[in-house]
């Protein structure tokens, strides 16, 4: 295939409009995620979601967002309460629970896969393309209820940026302000599991997660304001969706999801080493004319007392 | 007129022995008083259990004669610096600005008013030069400035601060405590945890002194005495004689 028949195909079109959607919404809301440390909670989320949606096809035995996410949002409570059980009741610190629930329900998730695949109506189910995800699969109708949510999302996040600021950067003073700091971040967690299920089909469990922090992190280098890193962070979202589909609509076979995560990467290198102040080069500069001029001085100082 | 705060009977436990025993006092209008004792007295807690940031297993708090739900517009509070991460990007000028947000209410953003509130705030600790740095590129002492800005803007009538000298140089400390002497002129009531004991009595009108349990509260020249200081600090404290400073020596 090349690029022109890739653009001109509408199906295609409506793909790339889904991918660039969803990697914007990942951004928007990774950026509060990596803010509050929550990095890792995310990658639990999104691997949580995979025995909840498996379970919800086995039962309503049909593909539907709304179901998934149903089942992605019940074990996704479900994963984060026996997080919070293990780190209060036990001596295993948060990051091991989290690594523990996330492997957990990750096998768990499999072993459901495994059985839907064995199934007689579920080799036809395409369900196997949730782990790393398969944009090309996705129907019209797909798009829409994507784009819709993707919308809901960045404008709840718009809504709720003053709270979610405050949140973020210190906790203790919103809830001594008497913002309801637990509902707001079981909110926020929602709309995480809810990103997650969204990107399943295009990006899927393994890699979600990347998806919601990597353009975050690289976003983060660009800048010292917090809404400017929210943009930024949802347009590499969004330029790793275009990117990582037009990639994989061009080879064959290759799944959608390491794509868009790989764009998301190369972006992340590219603010690593040249972001303006925070970049590594920008650094080695300022370093290096910092020293020469203060090379001079001393070196005028010098002479003068020789004088 | 009704005390800015009433404590009864509050106890505070993270695990299994208490960490604050049974506290009960009163603090009235226009004071401005220090809260003294050893590390891990109790003294973050005590303002924690209060603001309702942590659960207490009994007790009361009455703030101005109101649950703390209902007044907390007019209550501020200073944490401790290190309660943060500053690497959070954002500027000077815009923590402040949340000292504006309980009075904002949902979704709305602050305005061109709160702006010039928040800078006038900041001004006021001799900051603003800083408004629009980033706060990680504060010293330690500007980012404590800062969190005392952000209280100021919350403009209210009974603050609480946790340490807010720690960091701090001899000159910005003089001109903190000048401008807590100020709000206090004001009729604020204003309740400091604080650990250098040579400023005690030239800083504060009352005194609290806490270890676990409540020594003492009330005016500085009945409290600040070696007996009291005694029982707060245990074996820990040394006096050279009475008329001068005393001093902390650890145990060890
Ligand atoms: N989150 C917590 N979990 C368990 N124990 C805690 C926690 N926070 C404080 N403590 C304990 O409670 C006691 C009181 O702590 P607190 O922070 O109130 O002391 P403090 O008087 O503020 O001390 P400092 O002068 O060092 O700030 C200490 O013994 C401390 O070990
Ligand atoms: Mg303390």
């Amino acid at each position: 295939m090349n690029w022109i028949s890739v653009f001109a195909d509408p199906n295609t079109q409506w793909i790339l409009f889904g991918s660039m959607l969803l990697g914007l919404s990942s951004g928007v809301i990774g950026c509060f995620a990596y803010l509050r440390k929550q990095s890792l909670m995310g990658d639990a989320l999104s691997h949580a979601a995979l025995p909840g949606v498996c379970l919800a096809y086995m039962v309503t035995g049909t593909k539907s967002i709304f179901f998934f996410l149903l089942g992605a949002i019940l074990a996704g409570i479900l994963a984060t309460v026996s997080i919070s059980y293990i780190t209060r009741n036990t001596r295993i610190k948060q990051d091991s629970a989290l690594g523990i629930i996330l492997t957990v329900f990750f096998g768990v998730g499999i072993v459901l896969l495994t059985q839907i695949q064995h199934s007689h109506s579920g080799n036809q189910s395409g369900l196997d393309k949730f782990l790393f995800g398969h944009a090309a699969s996705m129907i019209q109708q797909d798009v829409y209820t994507i784009a819709g949510i993707s919308v809901v999302l960045v404008a709840l996040c718009i809504l709720f940026f003053k709270e979610f600021k405050l949140l973020s950067f210190d906790q203790g003073f919103a809830k001594g302000i008497g913002l309801p700091t637990i509902l707001l971040d079981q909110f926020m967690m929602l709309l995480m599991v809810t990103a997650v299920v969204i990107g399943i089909q295009a990006v899927g469990v393994v890699l979600m997660a990347a998806l919601l922090i990597t353009p975050a992190v690289a976003a983060r280098y660009w800048t010292e304001k917090l809404h400017v890193m929210v943009l930024v962070a949802g347009i590499f979202g969004a330029i790793s969706g275009f990117v990582g589909t037009i990639a994989s609509s061009m080879v064959n076979n290759l799944p959608t999801g390491p794509l868009i995560v790989l764009a998301a990467t190369v972006l992340f290198i590219i603010s690593v080493l040249f972001a303006p102040n925070r970049g590594i080069v920008a650094k080695a500069k300022l370093r290096g004319s910092v020293k020469s001029d203060f090379k001079t001085v001393a070196h005028q100082g010098v002479k003068e007392k020789s004088l | 007129m009704t005390d800015p705060l009433t404590v009864k009977n509050l106890t505070v436990a993270y695990q299994k022995s208490p960490v604050l025993k049974d506290i009960s006092f009163r603090v009235p209008e226009g004071k401005l008083i220090g809260i003294i004792g050893p590390n891990g007295a109790g003294k973050s807690t005590l303002i924690k259990a209060i603001l309702e940031l942590i659960p207490s297993i009994t007790g009361e708090v009455e703030i101005f004669g109101d649950s703390y739900k209902n007044t907390r517009k007019r209550v501020g509070y200073v944490p401790q610096r290190e309660s943060v991460d500053w690497d959070f990007p954002t500027d000077a000028l815009d923590v402040v600005m949340m000292g504006r947000y309980g009075h904002l209410g949902w979704f709305k953003r602050p305005d061109k008013k709160d702006k010039a509130y928040a800078l006038k705030c900041l001004q006021q600790v001799g900051m603003s030069q800083y408004a629009n740095r980033q706060i990680s590129q504060l010293s330690g002492g500007q980012q404590q400035r800062v969190f005392l800005a952000r209280a100021l803007a919350q403009d209210a009538e009974l603050y609480f601060m946790d340490e807010p000298f720690v960091g701090v140089d001899a000159a910005t400390e003089k001109a903190i405590i000048t401008l807590l002497m100020k709000l206090k002129e004001q009729g604020k009531t204003v309740l400091v945890v604080h650990h250098d004991l040579n400023t005690v009595k030239e800083y504060f009108d009352w005194i609290m002194l806490l270890n676990v349990n409540l020594i003492g509260i009330g005016p500085t020249e009945e409290l600040f005495t070696k007996e009291f200081l005694q029982k707060t600090y245990g074996g820990s404290l040394a006096m050279l004689d009475a008329n001068s400073s005393p001093i902390i020596v650890s145990p060890r």
